[in-house]
């Protein structure tokens, strides 16, 4: 069941991934395919795109567009003179005199093919065999000679119709298959796992070509030539189903390479796999202070615990506080239970003390909640065991932007500021990241409703109206070092009327309110705030500049710019998601004094194949395609 | 022995006077058997089966003691052929079948697993399970109790399905609406077994497969959940026999050869099996089921040759024991030597099939590494199958007028056929003759060897076998010999057949051996020289023979033969008299220019033009007597003939009269 929730997490990441692409192509238009999908074109062109996509996800769902974009047509740019194209890219016609090997052109299709494709197909249909049907299609590395015929060159292999010959990289063909003419669709199917190929003839295929082809073919790129005037070749790179079931194909190679995974010999001790497994739970189970599921399990599979049970019970106690958003007490239950740790680690303190001040924002934090503010229910129930939420990739994309922040945030911090639109596409899909959360995080689900649809109706306006005082207001912390920002802030408490800007509370808008509503856990949280901006000039001046954690303490601060921080673009940071993340480092740190691994292995298992999945991709192995990491994790 | 003196033991208890200790013998018994053939056998020869047999049937001994002897019983059958041989032999079926009328399932389930064992065994006979005729019904309702009794039941229907009657009686038992649902079980056993039921009964019956096309199974058409089974992520042998199910419903016409499930689907799912990749006895069938898939079928044999590349896969199905083999894993070589035989079978098979009509295609297989020199060796090989197929191959690439001229001559394949058809069981000789008539045809090179090897007397010999397949091949293949042939030959036919053997001939029920011989007498009866030597010799038999045949019923292609041979006697210088002394033939030929068909009436009046014919002697006696006879009206008449060609006949003969 732990397992379970870990491979949603993992789903939730790619919807974010790809909620963020529709919010691009609603915004802006230039850069990317799918963005031009959405914004131009009329509506039959918009039908077979779709088709399109839908397809080329179903036969790869293992590429990734973003680095290695898949063949949608053939290339204007990467083509003979003598090609003509016509219908989109799709349709290619001979124009040159056809009469001497000289007058041969070839054209190749947008990119080259990825090597996570694991399989790759693609079919032309002939429309018209022209004078002398000399055509052929085939493959071909980047840059090989277009004035040429398909096979004669290096890195290029072809299949030609007037002889029905296979050319591999030489002038002479081997007899290969039938030949092909007006109203044939012609298939090639490269396979990326084993390197080799075949072409298919009105949805048979006609075998694999004999010949070695151990060459580096995810360069290759799909190729097609004719020779002689009259000749006109339809392209089908997904637009259409295919003749030929190249999803049964592609159904055994998935078969074969599973079962490859399966066979994998593990072990030659007996009950060494089985022990190694075992470990690997109990660590698990203890690294997230599961204390009664680790003894148990540990007591039925008879191994020792590598820590001492109060020590988990410890970890436990201060995880569930944190994810409770009670920062102030889990800051003090560390410093009791482990003196040292914050103080060798200010960094690690500083995000505490940064959550620390969201949390009194929230309202949820204990020293403004004893102060008297309404206690809110929703913000504050946690699950109550913690969630496994330190999935691999979920942990590597929210931490890593948390503390140390990726280079083009920060820069863009830096030199932008807060300008309206990035910050939207940054931040306005949180919400709806939230929305296929597991049934495990329940409780945070009424909150993220309803900032979700705070930020549908609201946001293209507010932040319209924001980009200036954010500005502004940005500008200010920038330049005036100490503590012009608190100023502002406490301006806009104090005293609305006085505030740059019209940034008062409008009551009436949220049901939240600020600190839980009391003026005395406001006042607090003022003060909290200015000693966390002391404390970061602090660790300025004794460790350097660190860019993450000035970036944390901007979008901590920016809260209060807003009238209703829940709904603001940067109010994600109020959900009780972002728990998680301070949980697990702190987590970590904890481990790690006491010489244990600060991330489980089994998480670091699975967070390797990953890596390793995405390596293979980049050196063209093909299998990567059929070993989906998501495919084990039941 | 110290094993008979603890089995002695075991079955002493059998006998104990208190139940209890009996079935805790019998528990003790069963794990005592369990994996030990040597125990089996003790047990057996010690007489425990008999014993068990009684404590089954015995209605006081508990359910618990029943299920566990059947067990036992269960569990002797696994072990040796011989076991399986003593259980029969002891009457286990009958009692087994008789439990199934008990109502608990357990019972039941552990009986119908021993009936299982006995039952797809090679040495028990099917027969058994279709003498009562009670059981067949009760088995099918049996089929709705467990997942263990679905698998145990369709495993005995599709080992015990062998004949056609078996079919029908399954068939009419409802095995189709009963089965079908167990193709989507959730268990793959079952599943497998229920598909190979179908399969077995759908082979070479129409009925059965007429039926299937229009069952449905959980909404979907029963092809649909063939086409499904085949996916190739599906395990080999459930995609090898999905893909035999749709050949048999093809083959028995319940869909067409170009249906996209037959084209797309079937075709190149039994192509895949064939490939090196699978095992040699998935090879073995994949190939023998495709042969026969596009047998009847030029357009499937055309995909099939140029998919994957088959022509040239199948060549590797020669190259069992590989040598490879032979030096690194004797185990490995045994296998293959196992094989090997079947493998070459299936290949020649598969290599008939492809070639039988597309001449591009022979041309192909005939270019295949070796492929003349293998289908030689093929037809002197010890195993009758190899034989068998190697020779229908061969007569599949003799139908290439190409091949015969060129190939078929440069390896001298007449030699080993000829060989083959001296001592040889009548399937071989079937199809061996039919080769060499295709050999003995004029063009072809080997015509003259195979003459002067003796031939005429062995096919002779074959005109007077009981198979008709095998006279027909006889007398077409001297029939093809006699075309154009020397006096010669000519007089070697006559003579070896043998008149009195021509005329029971002619006389045979079947019309094609009829045909062939009218055949064989008109190629006999050609050129001037020829025909006068022959008819002066046997003018009076043949004279009487085409009497006979013109008078009789036959049809229409029978009596213009007939006609034809007539027009050929009228070509002779002296056998024309044979025709102009007898009233009654010419009277016969008169009727044949008045008949409604126009082929008869053309071979008609080529006789009559033959008799009247001018530059020969004593033709204007001929004239004047059939003019006296109203032939010329008749000519006339003809002259006016909608057809061009009896109406042009007609004018020529009309001219001699003119002349």
């Amino acid at each position: 069941a732990r397992l379970a929730s870990r491979g949603s997490g993992l789903l939730l990441t790619s919807h974010f991934t790809k909620s963020r692409v529709v919010a691009m192509s609603g915004q802006s238009s230039g850069c990317g395919f799918l963005m031009s999908v959405v914004v131009h074109g009329d509506s039959a062109l918009n039908e077979q795109e779709k088709e399109l996509n839908q397809r080329l996800r179903r036969l790869y769902p293992a590429v990734n567009e973003n680095e290695t974009p898949l063949p949608r047509s053939w290339s204007p740019k990467d083509k003979f003179s003598y090609i003509g194209l016509s219908q989109n890219n799709l349709r290619v016609h001979y124009k040159g005199h056809g009469k001497t090997p000289k007058d041969a052109a070839s054209v190749r299709a947008t990119h080259p093919i990825p090597a996570a494709c694991g399989v790759y197909y693609f079919e032309v249909k002939i429309i018209s065999k022209g004078r002398d049907g000399y055509m052929g299609i085939g493959l071909s590395a980047q840059g090989v000679n277009m004035n040429r015929l398909p096979g004669w060159d290096k890195h290029s292999y072809g299949y030609h119709g007037d002889d029905g010959h296979s050319f591999c990289s030489s002038g002479t063909g081997q007899p290969y298959g039938p030949t092909f003419t007006t109203g044939d669709v012609i298939g090639c199917c490269v396979n990326l796992i084993n390197n080799t190929c075949f072409y298919t003839k009105n949805g048979h295929s006609l075998g694999k070509k004999l010949q070695n082809q151990r060459q580096i073919l995810y360069m290759l790129n799909l190729l097609i030539y004719l020779d002689t005037p009259g000749e006109v070749v339809d392209a089908n790179f997904g637009q259409h189903p295919f003749v030929y079931d190249i999803e049964d194909y592609m159904r055994e190679w998935r078969t074969k390479i599973q079962a490859q995974i399966d066979r994998f010999p593990i072990g030659e001790r007996e009950g060494e796999w089985q022990s190694m497994i075992q470990k690997m739970v109990a660590s698990y189970l203890v690294h997230h202070s599961y204390c009664a599921t680790a003894e148990a399990f540990a007591k039925s599979t008879d191994q020792a615990v590598h820590e001492e049970l109060a020590s988990i019970k410890n970890r436990q106690k201060i995880q569930k506080l944190v994810l409770s958003g009670r920062m102030g007490e889990a800051i003090e239950t560390t410093q009791q239970l482990y003196p040292n740790l914050l103080e060798r680690n200010p960094d690690l303190l500083f995000m505490l003390k940064v959550r620390q001040f969201i949390e009194m924002v929230n309202g949820t934090d204990s020293e403004v909640r004893c102060l008297g503010g309404r206690s809110p229910k929703s913000q504050d129930s946690y699950p109550g065991s913690p969630r496994p939420f330190s999935s691999p990739s979920h942990k590597a994309s929210s931490s890593q932007s948390y503390l140390t922040g990726t280079g083009s945030d920060t820069s863009w911090f830096d030199s932008n500021c807060c300008n309206g639109v990035t910050s939207n596409k940054n931040h306005s899909s949180s919400p709806h990241s939230h929305k296929p959360c597991p049934p495990g995080s329940g409780s945070t689900l009424p909150v993220s409703d309803i900032s979700l649809n705070g930020s549908r109706s609201q946001q293209p306006i507010t932040s319209n109206d924001m980009d200036m005082e954010v500005d502004h207001f940005t500008n200010g912390v920038t330049e005036s070092s100490s503590n012009g920002f608190l100023n502002g802030s406490s301006k806009h408490t104090t005293e609305p009327d006085d505030c740059d800007a019209d940034m008062e509370v409008e009551s009436a808008q949220s049901k939240r309110q600020l600190c839980g509503g009391s003026q005395a856990a406001i006042e607090r949280m003022i003060h909290f705030g200015r000693e966390l901006q002391s404390m970061s000039e602090h660790l300025r001046r004794e460790c350097g500049k660190n860019s993450a954690n000035k970036k944390m303490l901007k979008d901590a601060f920016s809260l209060l710019a807003y009238s209703d921080p829940w709904n603001s673009p940067v109010g994600y940071q109020l959900d009780a998601i972002q728990r998680e993340p301070v949980c697990s480092t702190l987590n970590s740190a904890i481990l790690e004094t006491h010489n244990l691994p600060k991330q489980p292995p089994l998480a670091q298992a699975v967070g390797q194949a990953a890596q390793c999945l995405a390596i293979m991709a980049r050196t063209g192995s093909g299998s990567c395609a059929f070993a989906s990491v998501d495919d084990y994790l039941h | 022995m110290y094993f008979t003196a603890t089995s002695r033991h075991y079955v002493d208890r059998l006998f104990d006077p208190d139940p209890q200790k009996v079935l805790q013998g019998v528990i003790d018994m069963k794990n005592a058997v369990i994996g030990n053939n040597k125990q089996k056998a003790n047990l057996i020869v010690l007489g425990a089966v008999p014993r068990l047999l009684y404590l089954l049937q015995q209605s006081s001994s508990s359910l618990e003691l029943r299920t566990e002897c059947a067990v036992v019983l269960g569990s002797l059958a696994m072990g040796t052929e011989n076991n399986i041989k003593s259980l029969v032999d002891c009457h286990i079926i009958p009692a087994l079948l008789q439990g199934l009328l008990c109502p608990d399932l357990i019972f039941i389930e552990a009986c119908l697993r021993c009936l299982r064992t006995v039952f797809i065994s090679p040495v028990t006979p099917v027969q058994l399970l279709y003498t009562d005729s009670t059981v067949i019904p009760h088995l099918m309702s049996l089929l709705s109790r467990s997942q263990r009794t679905q698998e145990y039941i369709t495993q005995i229907f599709s080992h015990c399905c062998k004949t056609p009657e078996h079919q029908t009686v399954l068939f009419n038992h409802g095995a189709i609406q009963n089965i079908a649902p167990l193709l989507i079980s959730p268990s793959y056993k079952v599943r497998m077994q229920a598909l190979k039921c179908f399969s077995v009964l759908a082979y070479e019956n129409t009925q059965v497969s007429m039926t299937l096309v229009n069952v449905l199974v959980d909404g979907e058409l029963l092809s649909q959940v063939f086409v499904r089974m085949m996916q190739r992520d599906q395990p080999i042998e459930m995609q090898l026999t999905a893909a035999k199910c749709l050949t048999y419903m093809c083959r028995a016409g319940a869909i067409r050869t170009d249906d996209s499930c037959i084209v797309l689907k079937t075709l190149p799912c039994l192509v895949r099996m064939c490939s090196k990749e699978h095992l040699l006895e998935e090879r073995v069938e994949g190939a023998e089921t495709l042969a026969y898939l596009m047998e009847p079928d030029v357009e499937l044999q055309r995909i099939a040759s140029t998919t994957d590349h088959l022509v040239s896969m199948l060549a590797d199905y020669f190259k069992y024991p590989s040598s490879v083999s032979a030096i690194t894993d004797i185990k490995r070589l045994d296998h293959d030597l196992k094989h090997a035989h079947e493998l070459r079978q299936a290949a020649f098979k598969l290599y008939a099939s492809l070639g039988s009509n597309d001449e591009d295609i022979r041309k192909k297989i005939t270019e295949t590494e070796n492929m003349m020199d293998r289908i030689v060796s093929g037809l002197s090989e010890s195993s009758i199958k190899v034989r068998l197929a190697a020779v229908r191959c061969l007569h599949s690439l003799s139908r290439s007028v190409q091949q015969l001229r060129t190939s078929f001559h440069d390896h001298a394949v007449w030699k080993p056929l000829m060989k083959l058809l001296q001592n040889a069981p009548d399937e071989v000789l079937v199809m061996a003759s039919s080769t060499l008539c295709n050999l003995l045809l004029e063009f072809s090179p080997s015509k003259e060897p195979i003459l002067e090897s003796g031939v005429i007397e062995l096919l002779c010999s074959l005109t007077q076998s009981d198979s008709p397949a095998l006279r027909v091949n006889g007398i077409w293949a001297l029939m093809n010999m006699a075309f154009q042939a020397d006096q010669k030959v000519k007089v070697e036919i006559v003579r070896c057949l043998g008149t009195e053997q021509l005329f029971r001939l002619l006389s045979d029920p079947d019309t094609n051996v009829l045909m062939k011989t009218l055949g064989l007498l008109r190629n006999l009866l050609s050129t001037r020289p020829h025909i006068d030597q022959i008819m002066s010799s046997h003018g009076k038999q043949i004279m009487q023979a085409v009497t006979l045949i013109l008078e009789a019923e036959h049809s229409i292609e029978v009596k213009e033969q007939t006609l034809c041979i007539l027009a050929n006697i009228a070509d002779g210088n002296t056998a024309k008299e044979l025709i102009m002394t007898n009233d009654d033939m010419l009277q016969k030929i008169k009727y044949y220019m008045g008949h409604s068909n126009v082929k008869l009436q053309l071979a008609a009046t080529f006789c009559i033009s033959n008799l009247i014919w001018n530059e020969e002697d004593g033709s204007q006696e001929r004239q004047d007597k059939l003019r006296e006879m109203g032939f010329v009206d008749i000519l006339h008449k003809l002259t006016q003939a909608s057809d061009p060609n009896l109406s042009d006949r007609a004018k020529t003969a009309m001219q001699q009269y003119l002349a």
